[in-house]
C-alpha cells in the first residue's frame, strides 16, 4: 500500500531524510519511531504531497505521489502533529467542509458525519465552535475528520501528543477497530513506545535521517538481544539526549525568511 | 463547484460571526468621511469646487473595499499560523479553486463593507445623481474587491507573519490609495503626481465609482473599465501562481 524507495530530502546542505526504503502492506499498522529531528515528520510530509522529495520514489495505493499528487490525495487521510482545525467554525462545519473537499456525496454526508462524531463522542457538542474545545476533543475531531472520506491509508503524526492516558487509550481503540473494520493501512509516529508496542504490526526506527532497523516488536528485540521495545530502541538509537531540534523544514524556512529581509 | 462554494461560505460565516470586524472596518471610513468631509469641505467649497462630501464618498467606498480586501491576505496568514491551511493543502482539489473560493468569499465581505459605507454616507447627506446607477457602483466595487483579494492571496501565500504583511500594506497599499485621486481631484496636481495616479490601478476604480455615483469622470468610462479588467486578470493570476507554490 505504501512503497518508499531510496527517499532523500535535503534542505540546503542539511540532509533530513537520507536514502530511506520501506514498504507497508495493506491493512498493516506501521510505526515510525525515532528521536527528535530524525526525519519522521519530513518523511510524512513527502508521503502526503506537502514536500517534494529531493530524490527517490514514493508510491501510495499504487499511485506515484510526485507525479499525481491529486490522485494520491484522495487515497489518504492525515492527522497532523499540530492542530489544523478552523477554530472559528463548529465541529460539524469543519467536518462538512472536509467532506465537500473530498467529494463525499451529499446524500451520505449527514450520516457519515453523525456516525463519526458519535464514535469519537463529540456528537452532543457538534454545534460548538472548535475554539471552545479542549486539546483532547480537538484531536478526536481531527481523527474523525481524517476518516470522513474513507481513506485507504491513514497517517497519524504523533496523534496522542499531550493527551492524558484515558484519551490516548480511547483513541487507539478507535484506530485499531477502524483499521480492522475497513482494512485501512495506518502509518503513525509516536514518542510513547508502549503505543507502538501495543498497536503496530511492524516498526521502523530512523535516526539522523537514516533507517536503522525495521521489523516486528519481536524481531527488534531479537536483533538487539533485549527484552523490551524500549531497551531495543535505546540500544539502536543510543541513550544520549538529543538537542530539541526544530523541524528541519521550519529551520530552512527561517533561513529563507532572513534572506528575504536582507 | 461545491468546493469553491463551501470555501466562500466559510468566509461569509466567519465574517458574520465577527462583529468587531464589521464595526472596525466601517469605523475607519466613517472617521475619514467626517474628519475630511467636514474638515476640508469648507475650503473645497471656497475654492469653487462644490460639495466635497459628494466628491469624497466614492473615494472612501473604494478605500473600504481596498483595505478589507487586503485584510483577506491576513486571514491566509492566520490560517497558516493556526494550521488550517495545511488541511486545505492536502485535499484533492486544485489550488486554483481553493484560492478562488476564499478570494470570492473575501471579496463578497468587502463589497458588503463598501455598501455599508454607502448607506452611512446617505445618512450624513450624500446623494447619488441617479439611484439606478448606484447598482452599477456595486459591480465596480466587486471587480476591485476580487482583484485585491486575488492580490492579497498572493501576498499571504509567501509572507510568513503579520509584520511582513503590514510592511506591504504600509509601503505599497497605503501609497497607492493616497496617490489615487480618492481624496482630491487630479486636475491641478503636479505632473509627477498625475503620472503616478495614471499608472495606479486604484485611480480607475475610484473614477469609475464617481462616474456611477456622481456622473462625472476624469479618464472616461472606457479606459476605467479596461484598466479594471486588466488589473483583475493580473492580480488573480498573481494570486493563483503564488498560491500554487505555498508550502505548509
Amino acid at each position: 500500500m505504501i512503497e518508499v524507495k531510496d527517499l532523500t530530502k535535503k534542505f540546503a546542505d542539511f540532509t533530513a531524510v537520507d536514502n530511506i526504503s520501506f514498504s507497508v502492506k495493506r491493512g498493516e499498522l506501521f510505526a515510525l519511531l525515532g528521536p527528535n529531528g530524525a526525519g519522521k515528520s519530513t518523511t510524512i510530509k513527502m508521503l502526503t504531497t506537502l514536500l517534494r522529495p529531493t530524490s527517490g520514489k514514493l508510491k501510495l495505493n499504487d499511485i506515484d505521489v510526485v507525479k499525481d499528487p491529486n490522485g494520491v490525495r484522495r487515497s489518504f487521510g492525515i492527522v497532523f502533529q499540530d492542530p489544523t482545525l478552523d477554530n472559528e467554525m463548529t465541529a460539524y462545519e469543519n467536518m462538512e467542509l472536509h467532506g465537500v473537499m473530498y467529494g463525499v456525496p451529499k446524500a451520505e454526508m449527514g450520516t457519515r458525519i453523525e456516525q463519526l462524531l458519535k464514535l469519537v463522542e463529540l456528537w452532543e457538542r457538534r454545534s460548538s465552535l472548535v475554539k471552545t474545545y479542549s486539546g483532547g476533543m480537538k484531536r478526536r475531531l481531527e481523527i474523525a475528520r481524517g476518516l470522513l472520506h474513507h481513506p485507504k491509508v491513514l497517517f497519524l503524526d504523533e496523534p496522542t501528543l499531550g493527551l492524558d492516558t484515558q484519551t490516548r487509550r480511547l483513541l487507539w481503540n478507535y484506530v485499531d477497530s477502524l483499521a480492522k473494520e475497513k482494512d485501512m493501512t495506518v502509518l503513525f509516529t509516536t514518542h510513547y513506545l508502549e503505543e507502538a508496542e501495543d498497536n503496530a504490526n511492524r516498526i521502523a526506527i530512523i535516526d539522523h535521517g537514516k533507517l536503522i532497523a525495521i521489523g516486528s516488536v519481536k524481531e527488534l528485540k531479537q536483533m538487539t538481544s533485549t527484552d523490551s521495545l524500549e531497551q531495543a530502541y535505546l540500544e539502536l538509537t543510543g541513550s544520549e539526549i538529543r538537542e530539541e531540534e526544530v523541524d528541519p523544514h521550519e529551520a530552512w524556512r527561517a533561513v529563507r525568511r532572513a534572506r528575504n529581509m536582507r | 463547484m461545491r468546493a469553491i462554494y463551501i470555501l466562500w461560505l466559510r468566509q461569509i460565516k466567519r465574517y458574520i460571526r465577527s462583529r468587531s470586524r464589521i464595526v472596525g472596518a466601517v469605523g475607519q471610513p466613517l472617521l475619514f468621511l467626517l474628519a475630511l468631509g467636514y474638515g476640508l469641505g469648507s475650503i473645497y467649497k471656497a475654492a469653487g469646487r462644490g460639495d466635497y462630501l459628494q466628491f469624497l464618498v466614492p473615494g472612501i467606498m473604494a478605500q473600504t473595499v481596498l483595505f478589507s480586501s487586503m485584510f483577506y491576505g491576513a486571514m491566509i496568514i492566520f490560517d497558516k499560523q493556526f494550521g488550517f491551511l495545511k488541511e486545505t493543502l492536502v485535499v484533492p482539489v486544485s489550488r486554483f479553486k481553493i484560492m478562488l473560493g476564499g478570494a470570492l468569499g473575501g471579496a463578497t465581505t468587502s463589497v458588503i463593507q463598501g455598501s455599508l459605507v454607502f448607506f452611512i454616507s446617505l445618512a450624513i447627506g450624500f446623494r447619488p445623481h441617479n439611484w439606478l446607477m448606484a447598482i452599477v457602483a456595486l459591480a465596480f466595487m466587486s471587480v476591485l474587491a476580487l482583484a485585491i483579494t486575488g492580490f492579497s492571496s498572493g501576498i499571504g501565500s509567501f509572507v510568513e507573519d503579520m509584520q511582513g504583511f503590514q510592511a506591504i500594506n504600509q509601503f505599497l497599499v497605503f501609497p497607492l490609495y493616497f496617490l489615487s485621486g480618492a481624496l482630491y481631484p487630479l486636475n491641478h496636481v503636479p505632473t509627477w503626481l498625475r503620472i503616478i495616479a495614471e499608472i495606479n490601478p486604484i485611480s480607475y476604480t475610484v473614477d469609475a465609482l464617481r462616474w456611477s455615483l456622481l456622473g462625472t469622470t476624469k479618464f472616461g468610462l472606457g479606459p476605467d473599465m479596461l484598466a479594471m479588467a486588466i488589473t483583475l486578470v493580473v492580480m488573480l493570476s498573481f494570486g493563483a501562481i503564488r498560491f500554487r507554490y505555498i508550502e505548509a
